[in-house]
């Protein structure tokens, strides 16, 4: 039996262990290269971050991502985490109080009820998309902090719009990093 | 909840049955060694394997060798694994530099992923290097479902032979299940995930500016933003198709990197579920009377169908703490809504609900939502569906073996009522099989309870719960449902890593696995000597609604009667309060 386990153990081991990630990585650096290093994206010549990985924006000019529960910092890549708040937590309550203070100071004369994402935090801290509500919200406070009309930065979140697969599966998202990139490139 | 939430819920499970029917039928074939295609490519592999090994492929194992060969081959796994973990600065492939894992951390992993749980003391991608990670713990992921794979098979063996008392190589079982069943099926669904943006490299770092540099909390500046990647897509392929569920990075399946789009997320959900259910139909086989099959999978559905509506409904219906700071938490066209704490917003809730059903009803335990976060009553279902024992689905090959010894009871029970020996597939059912069911069916009940009451009277251990309240309660309760029956999933918020919640967690995750396991085994030796009566007019049809709806009672009874007092003091209380506001 001794000899049955070892030889088992080792062989398996180099096989699940080693070959079949090495054929896997082999296959997916091969065929599907830029989806398996992180589907990186670029603004001009450099990597201006990931597809995938939300960034923390807090300027006017900018549309802000999710709440991120990260520390140290929110959408720290190397910790990712949620907030673990329960539902009746009296933390969880203050802390979307706060983000509710911080958007209606942000945004004075706006008064539309807040998308619940925007004042949640995400399950990885690293949440790359908004509700394309949560998104439109912020439409008039990036508008007057950029000086463009309204009209433009909404047709620009629309047109950003991701929808559910088969109409069913996923959510209506749009794309934090990639809005904010395409506001920049609008500026120029 | 919304029409188009019961539509995907809909979607979802047809599409898991038209997967699971032809996927039995080809894991039976797989564990015969006749699988066409796999089997030419890997069956010379195969052959050498038990050549080198010192196998003799036509062993006819006792139960109790069975028993051994299981429990040696775990036992040596679990040390592999916990020298991987303390050796790891000194190994290759770790560009992180990180450091030799403390060894209570590295107990507690070992034991986590070799008796098929995968809970996690630790946060992986800053504790693990992408070698052990690959060499440590998806080996186990593989090997952990493989043995359970291969105890189903010696118990379908008792049931079906003709009195003589043989299970089978357990060494068979185990080098077929994984080389014709898992490795396919992760290959496939791993390039899969890969194609759709799971990363998957040999370690290494994505690192960038930020667009607009952030401070910490300390206020120095943050400039950059970097993302560990490693074999991610190989390695979450077999999490979710062993039914493992520990995840590459400490947010699991939330984790972009580990779960992308609402593809990516489908095809994990159902990878959850694909095994354990695809084996009611090698079940069927195996015993020839497909209808048995049948009939299991049916009492199954029948359970988590339901359940899951339930969970999904709570997520969809929102927070009402969140409702009365005047949040929008309404589904419509442009938000999916509801409760969003700890969920990701290209899932939302119904994809997150879908999911919690679905890894609890299966030992699975990954997580593409925050379990902690989860409203009361979108709590309480994932939990009780874990308490039930992990049999609705269930791990791979231990799912099904804990049915059929609810399936033992519900013959037993009918069997008393109409004044007729009980018998299942023509083998009597005698005190010995009861016996031994309820002790396999007890055990890791017990555990749960005595465990958490347990921790309530210790104060180091309750004071890890990471909420007040019932919520607290919650927190501990559902920790030891989840290692008691290897699912492995967490309310996140309870800091599980001190020594209490490691030795307790070991204890739990043992008992649970092997405390269960050898039970069956002895069942499956006594059945297998026993001789199999031909079915006569008196004798209880084992398929069909009438006996599908006696099993579901007979596990819902037990799981209700066992568990609603601890849950009504953690979840039923935390939600009669949030809706009492």
């Amino acid at each position: 039996m001794i000899r049955a386990v070892a030889v088992l153990l080792a062989a398996f081991t180099l096989l699940l262990g080693g070959v079949y990630p090495a054929v896997v990585t082999g296959i997916a650096q091969l065929v599907f290269p830029a989806q398996a290093n992180g589907s990186v994206v670029s603004a001009g010549d450099r990597a201006a971050g990931s597809a995938l990985v939300g960034q923390p924006f807090a300027s006017t000019r900018y549309f802000w991502g999710r709440p991120s529960a990260t520390t140290p910092v929110p959408f720290d890549g190397r910790a990712s985490a949620g907030s673990n708040l329960g539902p009746s937590s009296p933390a969880l309550a203050a802390a979307v109080r706060a983000r509710i203070e911080v958007l209606r100071a942000a945004d004075p004369g706006n008064d539309a009820p807040i998308p619940v994402d925007l004042v949640t935090a995400s399950g990885s801290g690293l949440d790359p998309h908004l509700s394309p509500a949560a998104a439109l919200y912020q439409v008039p406070r990036v508008a007057r902090a950029r000086g463009m009309p309204p009209e433009r930065v909404r047709a620009l979140v629309e047109a950003h719009v991701e929808r559910p697969f088969l109409g069913l599966f996923g959510a209506p998202r749009v794309n934090v990093l990639a809005l904010n990139l395409a506001l920049d490139g609008l500026d120029r | 909840m919304t029409a188009a939430a019961y539509a995907e819920i809909a979607v979802f499970f047809a599409a898991l049955t038209a997967l699971a029917v032809p996927l039995g039928g080809f894991i039976a074939r797989a564990l015969a060694g006749e699988a066409p295609l796999v089997g030419r490519v890997l069956g010379p592999l195969e052959r050498a394997l038990y050549r080198v090994a010192g196998v003799d492929p036509a062993e006819e194992m006792s139960w109790r060798r069975y028993a051994a060969s299981v429990l040696v081959f775990n036992a040596a796994g679990l040390l592999l694994l916990y020298a991987l973990q303390r050796l790891q600065p000194a190994l290759p492939l770790n560009p992180g530099r990180l450091a030799a894992v403390p060894g209570g951390v590295a107990i507690n992993t070992a034991v986590s992923f070799v008796t098929n749980t995968d809970w996690q003391a630790y946060a992986g991608e800053s504790t693990l290097s992408p070698l052990v990670q690959m060499a440590g713990l998806a080996v186990q992921n593989f090997l952990s479902a493989a043995t359970g794979l291969a105890v189903l098979a010696a118990l379908a063996r008792g049931l079906g032979q003709r009195s003589k008392g043989a299970l089978g190589s357990f060494w068979v079982d185990l080098t077929r299940g994984t080389l014709h069943v898992l490795l396919p099926l992760s290959m496939a669904l791993a390039l899969l995930l890969a194609g759709l943006g799971v990363v998957q490299s040999f370690g290494g770092e994505g690192r960038w500016p930020l667009r607009e540099p952030a401070r910490d909390a300390s206020g120095r500046p943050v400039t950059e933003q970097v993302v560990p990647v490693g074999p991610v897509a190989s390695q979450v392929a077999i999490k979710q198709l062993g039914t493992n569920g520990g995840g590459y990075y400490a947010a699991n399946s939330a984790h972009p990197y580990e779960n992308p789009t609402p593809l990516t997320n489908l095809a994990e959900a159902l990878a959850i579920l694909l095994v354990p259910a695809a084996l009611c139909f090698t079940f069927g086989g195996w015993v020839g009377d497909r209808r048995q099959g049948w009939t299991v999978y049916a009492a199954m559905l029948a359970i988590l169908v339901p359940l899951t509506i339930a969970t999904v409904a709570a997520e969809q219906a929102g927070n009402p703490a969140l409702a009365a700071l005047g949040v929008d938490q309404r589904p419509g066209p442009l938000q999916a809504g509801g409760n969003m704490e700890g969920k990701e917003a290209r899932l939302g809730p119904v994809d997150a609900g879908i999911w919690a059903a679905a890894t609890t009803a299966a030992s699975n335990g990954s997580v593409d939502a925050q379990h902690d976060s989860l409203t009361p009553l979108g709590g309480l279902w994932p939990m009780w569906l874990m308490q039930l024992g992990e049999i609705v689905f269930g791990g791979v090959g231990s799912g099904l073996y804990g049915m059929l010894l609810f399936v033992i009871v519900a013959v037993f029970v009918s069997g008393l009522m109409v004044g007729r020996t009980p018998e299942y597939l023509g083998k009597k059912i005698e005190a010995r099989e009861i016996k031994l069911a309820s002790v396999a069916i007890l055990l890791p009940s017990a555990v749960v309870l005595g465990g958490t009451a347990l921790a309530c009277l210790v104060p180091a251990a309750a004071a890890a719960a990471g909420n007040p309240g019932p919520h607290g309660f919650s927190e501990i309760l559902y920790a030891f449902s989840s290692t008691a029956n290897n699912n492995g999933s967490a309310f996140g918020g309870l800091t599980a890593d001190g020594p209490f919640w490691r030795r307790a967690t070991n204890v739990a995750m043992l008992v649970g696995r092997y405390g269960v396991l050898v039970p069956v085994l002895a069942i499956a030796g006594g059945l297998a000597r026993k001789r199999a009566a031909p079915p006569s007019a008196g004798t209880l049809p084992t398929h069909g609604p009438l006996f599908a709806g006696l099993l579901v009672a007979t596990v819902l009874l037990v799981g209700a009667l066992t568990f609603l007092p601890a849950l009504a003091l953690g979840p039923v209380v935390e939600h009669l309060q949030l809706h009492a506001r």
